[in-house]
Formats: C-alpha cells, structure tokens, sequence
C-alpha cells in the first residue's frame, strides 16, 4: 500500500534485559508481600488475609487469563495490528499455570481452614437435624459442596493453563521454524479456546467469588467479572507496552498500537458499567429481599462511599479522560489512566469479596496493601522473567509487517 | 484567461497518484481535493487535512437525545402522571437510565444519517457534487484549482511524469448525471 516501500530500520534481535534494580524491586515486593500475609496471620486477621489473598490470587489468575484470551483474540480475528506486541500478552499467558496453582491454593486453604466459603461450607450446613441447617444452602449442595467446587476449579484452570501451555509451544515452533502451519494451527485452537472460555469465566467467578455469599445469586455476575478482567488485563499489557518504550525497548509500537489499547479500553470500561449496570438496575427494579441483600451490605455506611469511588474511578473517569482521540495516542495520559484503572479494579473485587467476608471489619492497612504490592511484584517477576527469554518481537509472524505499518 | 476551472490528474494506481501529489507539492502547486474510490492510508497527513468536526456534531445529536429522554420520562412519570410503581420514588433514577441511553444513540444515530446526506447533497431531487465519475470506480484523481493555480501547463508537465493516465480540463467544477 502507498508508500510502504521503505525498509524498516527495526532491531528486532533486540531481548529484554531483566536484572539489576528492577529484578531487585520485584523480589522486594514479593518480600513485602510474604511479610504482610505472616503480619495478617500474627495479628489475628486470619480471614482478612484469606479474603485478601483470595483478591489478589483471583486478580492474579485473572490478569494472565487475560494474555491467553487476548492472543486467542487476535489469531481467530487474524488481526494484525497487535502482532509488534503480541511478546507481552504471550509472557502473561505463560505465567497462567503458576497463577492458576496460587489461586487453586488459596481456595483450597480458605475452605480447610473455614476462612473462605464458610456460607456454604461448614459442619452439619446440609443436615435437617442440625443446628446450623440453612435449607437454601442445603438445596444447592448438589452443586456447591467441596469435592465438586475444587474439581470444577481445577478442570477450568487447568484447561486454560493447558491452552495457554499450547498457545505459547506454538509461538516458540513459530519462532524456530517460520511458516504458517502453526499460526494456521493457533488458529484453529484459538477458536476451541474462546468457546471453552466463554462458557466457563461466568461459571469461574459464580464459584470462586460469588459463592462467597451463598444465599444470594446473579446471572450477570459472570459477565461482570470478565469484563473487570478483561479491562485490568488490558491495563496491564497497556501498562508494560508503555513501561518499556520508556526503557528505549519495542521502537516498532507507536501512538496508533497505543490509540487501539485505548480503545479497547474505553470500550470495556463502558461495557463494565454496562453490566455492572444491568445487573444493579434488575435488583432495583424487581426489589426482592433475596436479591437486594447483596446492595443493601454495599449500601451501609462502611461501604457506601467505596461503592461510589468504585463506578466514577472505573466509568466515569474512564470515559471523560479517554473519550478524545488525543489522549488515547499521548503516552502519559494512558499511562495514567491504566494505573487508575488497575486500582480501580483492585477496589472493584475489594467490593466484590470484602462485604461477604470480613463485612463490617474490612480494613485497609498493611495486610491489604501489602498483599497487593506482593502480587504484584510477583506477577511482574514472573512476567518480565518470561519476556526476557525470547526475543522482543514474533519476528515469523505472518501479520508483523501489518503491525509496523499500523496506522489510525 | 482561459475558461477552464479545474485540472484533473487521473491516475490508475494510489502509489502514482501518492508520488504524484508530492511532485505537485515540490512544485508549490496547491491542490484542491483528491477523489480515491477507496482510502488510502496517510493520504490526509499528506494533504494537510484538519480533523473532521463529525464527532462534535455526533456528541450535539447525543446529547440532544439525553435531554430529550429526561424531560419527556420527567414530564410523563413525575410532573403530568406520577405513579407507584414498586413503591419508588417518582423520580426513580435508574429506571431511566436504558431510555436516556437508547435516545441517546437513536438521536445520534438519526443525525449522523441526516449529516451525511446535508455534507454530501444527497437530498432526494438533488443532484450529487462528482467531478469525476471515474473516481468511485477505478481512478484516483487529484484536482487543481485553474484560477488559483497559473501555468496549467507546467501542471500538466508534472502530471503526467508522476505516471497519470489523463489529463482533464474541465469547464465546468462538477459533472452532472443527465
């Protein structure tokens, strides 16, 4: 096309070095992570730091689950833009398997040690005769009892894990030996993927976060929760795009990659607050005690003005800061926004898991924000681990001449 | 001085017709418009382009459907007829949230119908502003203002080395469809 005839003048053997002060500014932060949670148990805050870990390994998994449907995206849409960044998402979505075996952990602790999940998992819950019979819980112990909960989880992790494990050898054979047999390949195991994802994240976040309160239930809450992971994964991939052009790395992504990220974002924030939205708008309207009882805890004075700062960090700011197209392409505006999004969506799970947990003696100290620092400083270890071990760019990739000559 | 108002520059091929609007630039010839039978990726950047005023446009309609939908929910729900419907209040915010929002897009969406047929004179009975018709079909053209632009021969010159396949002089600024 046009005047596309130019050589690029790319260094595409370029690898990302991973050491020195930010290896050490990682491990730091998992240090500081370790230190909070022994602090969260000393303490006698046992089920504050499940509840927190509970967030921060759901956010995790979330997060990586992220990289494996955003390149499962890109190949079944044969999209090319995204191909010059694709080494971020497919560093994410190697993480997965580590991210899922830490969130199956904490499930599985907070059930034994009765911190998480006590609504529905506790001694004689299901036996008439016993004085902690709870008959709604009882009706649903078919689906909700431990053995089939830990299975479920299992099976959808490791399913994605495995895809992700397929996704990232089809890269690596792609890498070594050019062709399209494997982007043909990835193709076609992308679209296996979507379906399988599609049908079990609303499933995923049903188990792993709203059965935190039992009794009350919401078919919108899976689609809620994908699309807060969907928008925080997109931060985060948004967010490493950005940090390391500031580091002088990926030269061939420039402000029309950024513009797309952008409005991907824009997009997903509107469609969060779309479902967040929906799923507020039918309790209010239809007003039944059983439904309403998930608002009402978030309506008390504890949590009410959280439950604010949550719609305008995660819609309204969104949508006034990135609504021009000048602020999509300039770099430090979306950084910005990425960051206040991923707090925002921090405090959107925080909403999600704290009022059916700890309730009225939710805090914000140092177990809380030292858990998220420690996640965080793992999920970048990990990450920027896996993409230093490869090159910078999927240089046989059929589409990364479209990507260097994106333009918006 | 002759009658003719616009040169025309066909060219068969968007990487001659882009050559050819540099060579036209080199040469301080200042083009009016060019017509492409499809978009040609940084061609504005090229021309110097400013932005399109659609999206303000766009947000006018929008916000035109907001209001609309809050008087009119307002007026019938709580000023002319108020209700008890499940016991809300008559205001009842949310409740009108889907009706502001699908207002919202249909005013918008209406608008950004009417806007297009207004900028383009595709009102019924009209006829539509061409200068060529070859442009929607196979022919990227670059247009040049006569009066504006001297020497029509030098244009011609310039033309026709960056690879045009005809040259026009047209007397008339649009063709018309009888």
């Amino acid at each position: 096309m046009g005047n596309h005839n130019h050589t690029h003048t790319h260094n595409f053997s370029e690898q990302f070095i991973f050491s020195g002060k930010l290896k050490t500014w990682t491990l730091i932060a998992i240090v500081v992570g370790v230190l909070s949670i022994a602090f969260g148990f000393l303490t006698d805050h046992a089920e504050r730091t499940y509840a927190n870990l509970l967030l921060m390994a759901y956010y995790f998994a979330c997060v990586c689950a992220t990289g494996t449907f955003f390149i499962a995206l890109q190949y079944v849409a044969q999209a090319g833009w995204a191909t010059g960044l694709l080494r971020i998402p497919q560093a994410m979505s190697r993480v997965l398997p580590i991210a899922s075996v830490v969130l199956f952990v904490v499930c599985a602790a907070g059930l034994a040690t009765h911190n998480l999940y006590h609504h529905w998992h506790a001694e004689g819950i299901t036996d008439p005769n016993s004085p902690n019979y709870d008959m709604i819980i009882a009706n649903k112990a078919v689906y909700l009892n431990v053995p089939f909960f830990l299975t479920r989880l299992a099976v959808f992790l490791g399913a994605y894990s495995f895809f992700a494990y397929l996704f990232a050898k089809y890269a690596q054979r792609e890498a070594e030996q050019g062709g399209l047999v494997f982007y043909d390949k990835s193709i076609k195991w992308s679209a296996v993927f979507l379906i399988i994802f599609g049908f079990t994240t609303p499933i995923w976040a049903f188990d792993t976060i709203m059965s935190l309160e039992a009794h009350w239930f919401s078919t919108m809450f899976g689609w809620y929760n994908f699309a807060a992971m969907w928008v925080s994964g997109l931060c985060v991939i948004t967010l490493i795009v950005i940090l390391l052009k500031k580091g002088g790395y990926l030269s061939w992504v420039n402000e029309n990659h950024l513009h797309d990220l952008g409005k991907f974002i824009f997009a997903f924030s509107i469609f969060w607050t779309y479902v967040w939205f929906a799923q507020f708008l039918l309790i209010y309207y239809a007003n039944m005690p059983e439904e309403t009882v998930y608002f009402y805890k978030r309506w008390e004075p504890e949590y009410l003005p959280w439950f604010w700062v949550n719609i305008i960090i995660n819609f309204v700011a969104p949508i006034l800061i990135l609504m021009a197209r000048g602020s999509k392409r300039h770099t430090n505006t979306l950084l910005f926004v990425c960051i206040m999004l991923l707090c925002g969506h921090w405090l959107d799970y925080y909403m999600m898991i704290m009022p059916g947990t700890v309730e009225a003696e939710r805090g914000f100290g140092i177990i809380e924000i030292g858990i998220a620092i420690g996640f965080a400083g793992l999920f970048a270890f990990l990450t920027l681990n896996q993409l230093s071990k490869r090159s910078m760019v999927p240089t046989n990739h059929p589409f990364l001449d479209e990507s260097l000559h994106h333009q918006i | 001085m002759s009658n003719i108002k616009y040169i025309l520059g066909h060219f068969a091929d968007p990487d001659d017709l882009m050559h050819g609007i540099d060579k036209l630039q080199e040469g301080n010839v200042k083009i009016y418009d060019v017509y492409t039978p499809m978009p040609i990726h940084g061609i504005e950047d090229k021309l110097g382009i400013k932005r399109s005023r659609l999206g303000k446009v766009a947000f006018c309609f929008g916000l035109t459907g907001t209001i609309t939908a809050i008087t009119m929910i307002w007026y019938m729900l709580v000023y002319d007829w108020p209700m008890n419907i499940g016991g809300k209040p008559h205001f009842a915010f949310p409740d009108f949230v889907p009706i502001m929002f699908e207002l919202t897009v249909l005013f918008c969406a209406f608008g950004m119908v009417g806007t297009y047929f207004f900028v383009n004179h595709l009102a019924p009975g009209r006829a539509p502003r061409v200068m060529d018709l070859r442009a929607t079909n196979d022919r990227f053209v670059v247009a040049i203002d006569a009066k504006e632009n001297p020497y029509h021969d030098k244009i011609d010159n310039i033309l026709k080395e960056a690879g045009a396949v005809e040259v026009k002089h047209n007397e008339r600024k649009y063709v018309s469809y009888e």
